[in-house]
């Protein structure tokens, strides 16, 4: 039996027990999760980032959105009312690090996809002001102005890859994408074609509204409009959330 | 406290430990009230494990009892659920208070035609004050708190020019299914020559002062194929609604900033900017993101806010 004395007059030995104390405090909470069956809901819909939007949330966490924006609808009636349905886990089970953020200095963004056009997003981002004039936001002119590098976008995947997230590699894993997501996702989920899908992409929906060009503001954009819409909730009974929790 | 004198030594028990030869800690009791409170909390922990979910077992976690939560679902039947966040919140959307007064004015709305809510002052004021709020989280990031949107990029709805139209109907179409706006670009039609006439012309339409001869060879541009200007903006220059075309006409100017230039030149040289470079706009739809009666709210805030037709 170790003396109190011993422990207290012991700087290394108390730092030791101070950490296998909180240590356990936080296994507790976090672990059990692991191995609860329903803590993700099973919905259709929910598929990995296009290698241009996932440069686009690169980029949101480069400039460091998740500081004033979560990404978190919480199940509460105030925040339906202004955000629409609550987040799922499901919708971020792809998302490495998660974007839930517990700090709202600007509005949760969570369901923005969709919700403002292409246009709007460019001029909010070059200068929030031009069409928010109470806005705090700083200006990101920069996005517009610098080209997009993705050379290095199939190591991003394959990283991506490492934690669990089904980009394909080979003909096997494609294949089982095509089953999984439908043969139009799984190419876009293809790390080897990664180059070629995101420069279409950016090309079809010109997001920026600059044709010629492939900037940071088209990678921001492509992801921004698509979160929080890759669930149909019109195809599902309101109840049906409630058997996961 | 910070008058406690110190008690002569022995008087209370130390921890036996001693510092720098006489440093030492008495091992005093807690107080009263702060042992009692951490008993408390203790208590309230074993209750709240009982009623609440709370540990995890297995593949699953206990429950509670007795702490049930009913609510309707989709389908029409009453479901009672384990208590979770979930439910309560579907509970609260259909059975407090505030949600059934909402759910029964939207009703209303729902099946009241536009011309009575229009013409009944308590449905008026119910419209302008939940409306409000839905515009403010909806529209007006793009149009403004006001509803004076941002020139060149988001139409005013605070005036009484429209460019889809103004009739409820075109107004509940434009949010509900949303709107494309598309102007060609023509900097590869046009020479710099062209793109000057017609500029010129068009400001002469709205009744600016300009050069005569200049502006009778923008109208042959206008009206005849080499530009086509009137396929979309007619041959009087008042647009077509179908195509969201701009008036020309008249002096409310949504794209091209005439009306914050100041000489002629400036002016012309704003009109020939959305000439060279064209316009593409969109609105996104509503129809999924907001009710049909919350659409039919927003209808009739918009059609106020400027002068409906």
């Amino acid at each position: 039996m170790i003396k109190h004395e011993s422990i207290e007059t012991n700087a290394g030995l108390l730092i030791a027990l101070t950490l296998i104390v909180i240590s356990i405090g936080g296994l507790v909470e976090i672990v059990p999760l692991f191995f609860i069956n329903d803590t993700v809901e099973k919905v259709e819909g929910v598929r990995p980032y296009s290698a241009l939007e996932l440069r686009g949330r690169d980029i949101y966490q480069r400039e460091g959105c998740y500081l004033c924006h979560s990404q978190m609808v919480r199940p509460f009636r105030d925040e339906m009312l202004r955000y629409g349905h609550y987040s799922l886990a499901a919708e971020s089970k792809y998302d490495h690090p998660f974007q839930w953020g517990s700090k709202r200095t600007g509005p949760d963004l969570a369901r923005v996809g969709g919700k403002y056009s292409n246009e709007w997003h460019v001029a909010h981002l070059v200068r929030p002001t031009a069409v928010v004039p109470q806005s705090v936001m700083p200006n990101y002119p920069w996005l517009l102005e610098t080209e997009l590098n993705y050379s290095d976008v199939q190591d991003r995947m394959r990283a991506l890859k490492m934690t669990g997230v089904p980009y394909s590699e080979t003909q096997q894993e494609y294949e089982a994408n095509v089953t999984t997501f439908g043969a139009d996702i799984a190419g876009r989920l293809d790390i080897l074609r990664a180059e070629e899908t995101l420069m279409q992409q950016a090309l079809t929906y010109n997001y920026d509204g600059q044709r010629a060009r492939i900037t940071e503001m088209d990678a921001l954009i492509a992801y921004l409009q698509v979160l929080g819409t890759m669930v149909d909730f019109s195809r599902y009974d309101e109840g049906y959330f409630t058997q996961f929790r | 406290m910070s008058e406690t004198k110190p008690k002569p030594q022995g008087a209370v028990q130390t921890t036996g430990h001693s510092w720098d030869g006489d440093l030492q800690e008495f091992n005093n009791p807690l107080p009263a009230w702060w042992l009692w409170g951490f008993y408390a909390t203790v208590l309230f922990a074993v209750i709240y494990w009982v009623l609440f979910p709370a540990w995890p077992i297995a593949g699953g976690y206990t429950t509670g009892v007795m702490n049930t939560i009913t609510f309707v679902d989709g389908s029409g039947e009453e479901r009672t659920t384990h208590w979770n966040t979930r439910s309560l919140l579907l509970k609260e959307m259909q059975q407090s208070e505030s949600a059934q007064r909402s759910r029964e004015y939207l009703e209303k709305v729902a099946a009241t035609d536009y011309q009575e809510i229009l013409s009944d002052p308590e449905m008026m004021d119910f419209t302008r004050s939940m409306a409000k709020g839905l515009f403010g989280d909806n529209c007006a990031a793009c149009h403004g708190t006001g509803g004076s949107g941002v020139i060149g990029l988001f139409p005013n709805l605070a005036d009484d020019d429209w460019l889809w139209g103004g009739t409820v109907e075109q107004i509940e179409t434009s949010i509900r299914a949303g709107r494309y706006g598309f102007m060609p670009e023509f900097r590869n039609t046009l020479n710099a020559q062209q793109l000057d006439d017609v500029a010129t012309y068009v400001l002469s339409l709205s009744g600016n002062k300009v050069d005569q001869t200049v502006a009778a060879r923008g109208e042959k541009i206008f009206q005849t194929d080499t530009g086509g200007c009137y396929y979309c903006h007619t041959e009087s220059g008042t647009g077509l609604e179908s195509q969201g075309a701009a008036n020309l006409t008249d002096q409310v100017w949504t794209v091209a900033d005439v009306n914050g230039a100041e000489t002629l030149d400036a002016q012309k040289a704003e009109v020939k900017q959305v000439i060279r470079n064209g316009v593409e706009r969109r609105m996104p739809g509503w129809s999924e993101r907001l009710t049909a009666a919350q659409i039919k709210l927003l209808t009739v805030f918009v059609h106020e806010l400027g002068g409906g037709q």
